[in-house]
């Protein structure tokens, strides 16, 4: 066991955990943010999206020692951004979610692409979120809710 | 009279066979000489073309040659299969908003969990795929006249390969590629760092010789 000092959505927040364990479950277990899913636990399906240092990064497979003190954002704290809000809203004017699962994770990689690309085409948003998976297929409401946001960044 | 002119016509004689003689070995050493160095310089080509199959050996083993790719996706595993969870190559080599390489590659092997890193975890550049598009590696002599090309490798010249093998960091952790997520240790190239180093410098010595051919 060792002990972390961890910035989460502005706070300081200290954990005591082994080096070994990845971020998702620092998150989840000991600062108990459950908002940031467990998917398939091996980076493959972006449900445990969250930024460290503004970079998208899939928590399930960053071990806690790796992260160092580099600033980390989640579904919980994503609204305080700006843009993280607009996703936000435009999910919910598209009324993209079904059962919601993958959707901290797709809302996380959205934020990370319009802030690199505010004005993404439609091969932009497949390349970026590629990687996430939803298995109730609400892929083309998210594409719909992604430009939404895109519009009002103007 | 007739005494003096045959003494002096031995002497002519012996002076002139001595001076044929001197003039024949003169004219035998002018030719060895470009002979001798025609020789060194086979030889050293020799030296440095086994030098760069040894070379070649790491470059197109999978810890190498998994992200010189000529696709739009890196691969993984010793079967060189396409990188799992629709990662592409991006513009800059580095991922995609949302889908970086970084998103999961830390700066350091995640032994834990099985995932690979390294600083600045990226693909090379397209200029240095060492594959075709359907993800076979490239023969010897191609793959030499890539890494030999001052336009596609980033200017390097012999010595800058020589360090580039040497001291950068993606091309050391080739040697330190951590475990797979199943906890077993991952696949090496087939030469030790510093055996890869020697051939790189003995090929490098020898003038960064080719292979011909396509």
């Amino acid at each position: 066991m060792a002990t972390f000092q961890l910035t989460v959505n502005g706070q300081r927040k200290e954990v005591d955990v082994d080096a070994s364990t990845p971020l998702l479950w620092v998150l989840r277990e000991d600062l108990k943010m459950t908002g940031t899913k467990y998917g398939c636990g091996i980076s493959a399906c972006g449900a445990c999206t969250v930024h460290v240092d503004g970079v998208a990064t899939r928590s399930c497979v960053v071990p806690v020692s790796l992260i160092g003190n580099r600033p980390i954002v989640t579904i919980e704290g994503v609204a305080q951004d700006p843009m993280g809000r607009k996703v936000q809203d435009a999910w919910v004017e598209k009324d993209v979610v079904q059962c919601g699962y993958c959707q901290s994770g797709q809302i996380m990689s959205a934020v990370a692409l319009l802030k690199a690309n505010p004005k993404p085409t439609d091969q932009n948003i497949e390349e970026s979120m590629g990687g996430n998976l939803c298995r109730c297929a609400t892929y083309v409401r998210i594409r719909e809710a992604i430009k939404s946001a895109s519009q009002q960044l103007t | 009279m007739l005494a003096n002119d045959r003494n002096l016509f031995r002497v002519f004689l012996i002076t002139a066979a001595v001076f044929v003689s001197w003039i024949a070995l003169l004219t035998r050493a002018a030719i060895e000489v470009p002979e001798s160095n025609a020789a060194v310089n086979a030889a050293q080509r020799a030296d440095g073309l086994a030098a760069w199959n040894q070379v070649y050996s790491v470059l197109t083993s999978p810890r190498c040659i998994n992200c010189h790719t000529a696709t739009n996706y890196p691969q993984q595993g010793d079967d060189r299969h396409r990188h799992f969870a629709n990662v592409i190559r991006g513009a800059a080599g580095k991922g995609v908003p949302a889908l970086n390489c970084v998103s999961c590659h830390q700066h350091t092997n995640a032994d834990s969990t099985g995932v690979p890193g390294g600083p600045d975890w990226h693909l090379a550049p397209l200029s240095m795929r060492w594959q075709d598009m359907n993800d076979q590696p490239l023969s010897s002599a191609a793959v030499c006249r890539a890494v030999t090309d001052r336009s596609r490798n980033e200017n390097m010249d012999g010595p800058a390969l020589l360090k580039h093998h040497e001291e950068a960091a993606l091309v050391l952790w080739a040697w330190n590629p951590g475990r797979r997520p199943d906890g077993t240790a991952r696949t090496a190239p087939p030469l030790t760092h510093a055996e890869f180093v020697a051939a790189t410098r003995r090929w490098v010595d020898a003038g960064t010789p080719c292979p011909k051919g396509r």
